[in-house]
C-alpha cells in the first residue's frame, strides 16, 4: 500500500478527504483511479478526459516528480509517499 | 425573466445580486476565488446552471435549485476519447480535444424539457437530454468539413463555442457561433449543419469574404421575431434579415460601434438591439476613454451612442460577449474591470451598481 497525501486546496472540494490515505495500485494511474473509487469524482480534479495529468497539478513520488505526466505510469512501490500539488500560480 | 435578478459569472465567484427597490445586493456569493465563465438560470424550470474554470482542477459544471444558495457538482462535458483537434498552431497537427473552457449553457426549447446546450472550447457542442445529468458531444457540428482548416482560437488557445441559438418557434432549429470558425446553422436538432457566413467580412484572413474563418464573438435572434438576428464580430457588428442566409454590416462609419464583444436583442422590437463598442481588436478598451452604449433602433441603419451615467474619462472598461443582458426595459452589463451597470429606460440613462466587482465574465438576468 501507498500512502497518498494531498494539498489542503483539494479539501475544499472534497472535505471528507483525509490527510493521508493509504490506497493499493502498482502505478501512479492506478491510485488515481483507486483513490477516485474512494471519492468519487476526486480523479477529474488530478487527470484530464483522457487520462493526463492536468497542466498545473504535480504528484512527487517520494522527493521526485512522476515522468509519466501523459499515461501516469510511473511505478509506484509498497509504502512509496505520494504527494499531490496544485501549481502556485492564481491572481 | 425578471429584472430584478443578476446571476454574474466572475473571475472570483459566482455572485447573485437582488434588487431591492432603488438597491441591489449580494444575496448569494460562492466559489471565492475561482472563476465562473458563465451562469444563468434556465427559465423552464428556474435551475441555476454555473461554469466554473478551476484552472488547475479543469472545467467544472454546477446546478441549483435554490437560485444560487446551494450548488451541486454534475459532471461537465468530455470530449469522447476518440475526438481531436488540428491544432493550427503546431501546423495542424492532430491532437486530443479535452474540454478546456465552458462559454455558455443554453436550454433547449420549451418542448424539449430535458434539453440543454453547452459550448465549449475546442468548439464542440454538447447536448443532454436528461436535464444535465450527461451531456454528449454533437458530432454533426464536430465532423463540420470546415472544422479542420478553419477552426482556431483567436486570443484563446482554441475555437469556443461562443453562442447557441435556439429558435423559440423551433426547437430543432439552431444557430452556433463558433470564435474564431464562423456560424452555423441546423435545421434538424443539430443532426447536420450548413455555415452561415454570407456577408460576414474577416478582415484578418487572406481572403476576408471565405466561407468560413470568420469570428463571431455574439451571436442572439429578435426573440419577437427569430428570423432577425444580431451578430457582434470581431471586424463589426452584423445584422441577418433573413435567418442567417445574408449578412449585413450595420457598423457605424464615423462611430465606435464596430469591436466589442456582446449584443443585446430587445425581446418586442426586432429592430432594436444594443452593443457595448471597445476600440479596435488591438487595445480592447472603451472608445477615447469614454464607456458607451451603442442603440440602434432600425435594424442598424442608425446608432445612438447612450452615454449618460457612464464614465467619460480615463475608462479602460471592456465588456465581455455574455456580461451584457436585457429583460424587458432593463439592461444590464459588466465589465473586465468590475464595473456593473443598470439600465431601466433601455439604455437611456444607467446607474452604477458597483465598481469594485471582480472581473465580470457574464451577466444575466433571471
Amino acid at each position: 500500500m501507498s500512502r497518498v497525501k494531498f494539498t489542503r486546496h483539494l479539501v475544499r472540494f472534497f472535505p471528507d478527504l483525509g490527510d493521508s490515505i493509504e490506497v493499493e495500485g502498482k502505478t501512479v494511474a492506478a491510485v488515481v483511479a483507486a483513490l477516485d473509487e474512494q471519492y468519487p469524482g476526486l480523479a477529474d480534479y488530478i487527470v484530464d478526459e483522457r487520462g493526463t495529468l492536468r497542466r498545473h497539478v504535480n504528484i512527487f513520488l517520494g522527493r521526485d516528480l512522476i515522468h509519466d505526466r501523459e499515461t501516469l505510469q510511473d511505478p509506484v512501490g509498497e509504502n512509496d509517499q505520494i504527494f499531490i500539488f496544485q501549481a502556485l500560480s492564481g491572481g | 425573466m425578471s429584472n430584478s435578478t443578476l446571476i454574474l459569472g466572475t473571475r472570483k465567484g459566482l455572485l447573485v445580486l437582488r434588487r431591492n427597490g432603488q438597491a441591489w445586493r449580494i444575496v448569494h456569493e460562492t466559489f471565492p476565488g475561482i472563476p465562473v465563465s458563465y451562469a444563468a438560470v434556465d427559465p423552464r424550470n428556474d435551475t441555476l446552471w454555473a461554469c466554473a474554470d478551476h484552472g488547475h482542477w479543469g472545467q467544472k459544471l454546477y446546478r441549483s435549485h435554490d437560485g444560487g444558495a446551494t450548488l451541486t457538482e454534475v459532471e461537465a462535458p468530455k470530449y469522447p476519447e476518440d475526438a481531436v483537434i488540428y491544432d493550427v498552431w503546431a501546423d495542424g497537427a492532430e491532437k486530443p480535444a479535452k474540454v478546456s473552457y465552458l462559454w455558455t449553457v443554453v436550454p433547449g426549447g420549451n418542448d424539449q424539457p430535458e434539453r440543454l446546450y453547452i459550448g465549449t472550447e475546442p468548439g464542440g457542442l454538447f447536448q443532454s437530454d436528461d436535464g444535465g445529468e450527461t451531456f454528449h458531444l454533437v458530432e454533426g457540428l464536430w465532423n463540420h468539413p470546415s472544422r479542420r482548416q478553419n477552426w482556431f482560437g483567436g486570443g484563446r488557445d482554441q475555437a469556443g463555442a461562443c453562442s447557441i441559438v435556439v429558435d423559440p418557434r423551433d426547437s430543432h432549429h439552431l444557430f452556433v457561433g463558433v470564435s474564431v470558425g464562423g456560424v452555423y446553422e441546423s435545421l434538424d436538432g443539430g443532426r447536420t449543419w450548413q455555415g452561415r457566413n454570407k456577408g460576414l467580412r474577416a478582415d484578418f484572413l487572406p481572403e476576408p469574404y471565405a466561407e468560413y474563418g470568420h469570428d463571431p464573438h455574439c451571436i442572439t435572434a429578435s426573440p419577437s421575431n427569430p428570423d432577425v438576428l444580431w451578430q457582434q464580430n470581431h471586424c463589426g457588428v452584423f445584422h441577418s434579415a433573413n435567418g442567417g442566409r445574408i449578412w449585413t454590416d450595420i457598423s457605424q462609419a464615423d462611430g465606435p460601434v464596430r469591436f466589442g464583444f456582446p449584443v443585446a436583442a430587445d425581446p418586442y422590437d426586432d429592430n432594436t438591439a444594443w452593443v457595448v463598442p471597445g476600440i479596435s481588436d488591438e487595445k480592447r478598451m472603451a472608445v477615447g476613454g469614454a464607456l458607451c452604449v451603442g442603440r440602434t433602433e432600425d435594424g442598424g441603419q442608425s446608432w445612438t451612442e447612450l452615454r449618460e451615467g457612464l464614465p467619460q474619462e480615463r475608462c479602460y472598461d471592456i465588456v465581455f460577449r455574455h456580461a451584457l443582458d436585457v429583460s424587458g426595459e432593463s439592461l444590464a452589463f459588466g465589465s473586465t474591470t468590475g464595473n456593473l451597470f443598470l439600465s431601466d429606460n433601455r439604455g437611456d440613462s444607467w446607474q452604477c451598481l458597483g465598481n469594485y466587482f471582480p472581473p465580470i465574465y457574464s451577466v444575466r438576468f433571471a
